[in-house]
């Protein structure tokens, strides 16, 4: 990997090489989270709900593509399944949010392995035509299917009690998703440092060798999947209780482009670099509202402008 | 209607839709046995030839009449005009990855499909556009069948592009260039074979074919939209990968029998036509489960 050359910006983001100055950062920035609804008001906090859904979605197939290396063109998948379990099972068999969780959880383990079982033996190109299929399967089989509420979807799905305090207002639900952010941070953080994720380290990086060193590849790249998954049913399940409806366009491939979008732009692998993506990714389109339907295209020209002259992202890992 | 008359009539048009299919999946296989790389973009080149079909339709039928003339006119120049635009994908954003980690080269690859679709929906708002082609609705009645003209001369096109591609591979220079190509491109230049060139002629018939699947589907269909090629990418892929990824005679026995099991399979009960895609998609999954080599593709050796 090239050396990121030096001008204004890199030394910029060469200031936070520091611990002591990036966990500074970190406070401010969750500082900043916990006041930003009261100084913005309630059209900004919506906008910035988005952005962390964004963040945690993002961190999800940052796992994926960024640590093992896997391109998934299927992302809104699992946060399809996450979101439809949790509107399944509180909807239509009336269960508390918080019981269906562990659902949620279960059925994108269970996609995430019948999906990646079969693909991860294979080239990787293989893996990314195929989640790209299944996210359109998981969409088609939405709109077709009865339970699921057709094209129309679920509507009117019970916002959650934890403990008494019924989470119904967008500010609320605004700190629900910091928390989850947070979460989604620390988890990130604490798998890149296991043995797992060097393991995913290994296997991006030269495949073949990671396998005579005795890594269990398809295991270790399953495990990347499948982790990702759980990350992006927990945000469908979020994101169902918050709107309290959810349609099969919600789940399309543009969402998929979208949250791939925010890895890759910001930088595959690196936290900040991902969660820096996922805010360009919500709030441009906020600042540029003139642009319209040239949103998608300029996405698109940005990022094959990425790949082509800065393809580590605009804040890439340091020498690797 | 019998069963049997069922099954021919389904017959027609799982020849027709494999069609299609092969054309597109050409393209797939050729460009990944060239370079090793599966271009996302392949499906919306398709779409991008429906769309110069329609825009060379739509000056050309005054002078010719909409007819076949017309669109056979209209499928040569898309042809020619998606094939530069084949070389050009190729050099502006292919060729600077070529020794790019796979992750990056597969991203930029997606990033150019965007590119294309995201563009075609800009100019056009997303809008159908209307083919406006006549083709009539004469056809032959076979007694328990009827084949439409239409069906014949689309099957026959196909097919006569297919035999020209296949001459073109295992007769002329070019042809045992790219076949050398995908066995060992180091190799070959070290032969003196100017690879680059031989990569340009792949993408440009690559993307000649299928843009004239993507004219004739918009002629035959009766429009074009932007989103057009996204399915039709990943069922190509599909009937690429049936066939046995990297192989010619695959691609086309691999369309022809997508073409032919999802005709059917919407046939069986409880297997509606909405459930079309999926079905394609389950045969994608079972083949990369149980022969992911494909019916003709080699096993392929890694590299270590």
């Amino acid at each position: 990997m090239a050396q990121p050359r030096s001008n204004a910006f890199n030394n910029i983001i060469a200031q936070f090489d520091e611990p002591w100055k990036r966990y500074a950062a970190f406070a401010v920035i969750v500082a900043l989270l916990l006041i930003a609804p009261i100084s913005l008001g309630p059209y900004a906090t919506v906008i910035l709900t988005n952005a962390l859904l964004y963040v945690v979605l993002a961190l999800g197939l940052n796992v994926v593509v960024g640590y093992a290396g896997l391109l998934d063109l299927g992302y809104a998948a699992f946060f399809a399944v996450g979101a439809y379990t949790v509107g399944i099972l509180t909807h239509t068999f009336g269960l508390d949010f918080w019981l269906t969780l562990p659902f949620a959880v279960g059925a994108a383990m269970i996609a995430g392995v019948i999906i990646g079982t079969p693909t991860l033996r294979l080239r990787s190109d293989y893996l990314a035509i195929v989640t790209l299929g299944f996210g359109e399967i998981v969409r088609f089989s939405a709109r077709n299917m009865e339970i699921t509420g057709g094209a129309s979807g679920i509507s009117g799905i019970q916002q959650p009690w934890l403990f008494g305090w019924h989470i119904n207002t967008p500010f609320e639900f605004y700190y629900v998703f910091v928390v989850l952010a947070i979460i989604a941070v620390i988890v990130s953080v604490r798998l890149q440092h296991s043995r797992l994720g060097r393991a995913w380290l290994y296997v991006r990086h030269d495949e073949d060798a990671a396998e005579a060193m005795g890594i269990d590849t398809v295991r270790v790249k399953l495990a990347a999947y499948v982790i990702g998954a759980i990350f992006g049913s927990i945000s469908g399940a979020f994101f169902a209780v918050n709107l309290g409806a959810i349609s099969p366009e919600s789940f399309s491939f543009q969402q998929s482009v979208l949250i791939l979008m925010a890895v890759i732009l910001g930088g595959m692998g690196k936290i900040p670099g991902v969660i820096l993506g996922a805010f360009i990714v919500v709030l441009a389109p906020e600042l540029l509202r003139d642009l319209g339907e040239y949103r998608l295209l300029l996405f698109a020209v940005g990022l094959l402008l990425i790949m082509l002259f800065r393809p580590s992202g605009i804040w890439p890992v340091r020498g690797k | 209607m019998s069963v049997f008359d069922i099954f021919l009539q389904q017959l027609v048009n799982g020849l027709v839709l494999g069609s299609f299919y092969a054309l597109v999946a050409l393209g797939y296989t050729m460009i990944y046995g060239v370079v090793k790389l599966l271009n996302f973009a392949h499906g919306d080149v398709y779409m991008v030839g429906g769309f110069v079909g329609f825009l060379v339709l739509s000056v050309v039928a005054p002078m010719v009449g909409p007819g076949w003339t017309g669109v056979a006119v209209s499928m040569v120049v898309a042809m020619i005009a998606v094939g530069f635009l084949g070389v050009v994908i190729q050099r502006v954003a292919y060729q600077p990855m070529l020794n790019a980690p796979r992750l990056s080269i597969l991203i930029t690859a997606l990033a150019v499909s965007l590119v294309l679709q995201n563009g075609v929906l800009t100019l056009t708002h997303g809008q159908y556009q209307p083919m406006g082609a006549d083709l009539g609705f004469g056809g032959v009645n076979l007694g328990l069948l009827f084949i439409s003209y239409n069906q014949m001369i689309l099957v026959g096109t196909a097919a006569a592009l297919m035999i020209a591609l296949e001459l073109f591979v295992s007769r002329t220079q070019y042809g045992r260039a790219m076949r050398a190509i995908s066995i060992d491109k180091d190799m070959c230049r070290l032969m003196g074979i100017n690879v680059t060139a031989v990569i340009a002629v792949t993408f440009f018939i690559g993307s000649a074919l299928a843009a004239a699947a993507g004219t004739m589907a918009g002629a035959y269909y009766g429009s074009v939209w932007y989103f057009m090629g996204f399915l039709i990418g990943i069922k190509a892929f599909t009937a690429a990968v049936i066939g046995g990824i990297g192989s010619i005679p695959g691609a086309m026995l691999g369309g022809l029998i997508l073409g032919l099991l999802e005709s059917f399979g919407t046939q069986i009960p409880g297997i509606g036509s909405e459930w079309k895609d999926v079905f394609s998609f389950a045969v994608l999954i079972l083949v990369l489960v149980l022969k992911p080599t494909g019916l003709l593709g080699k096993s392929e050796q890694e590299r270590m």
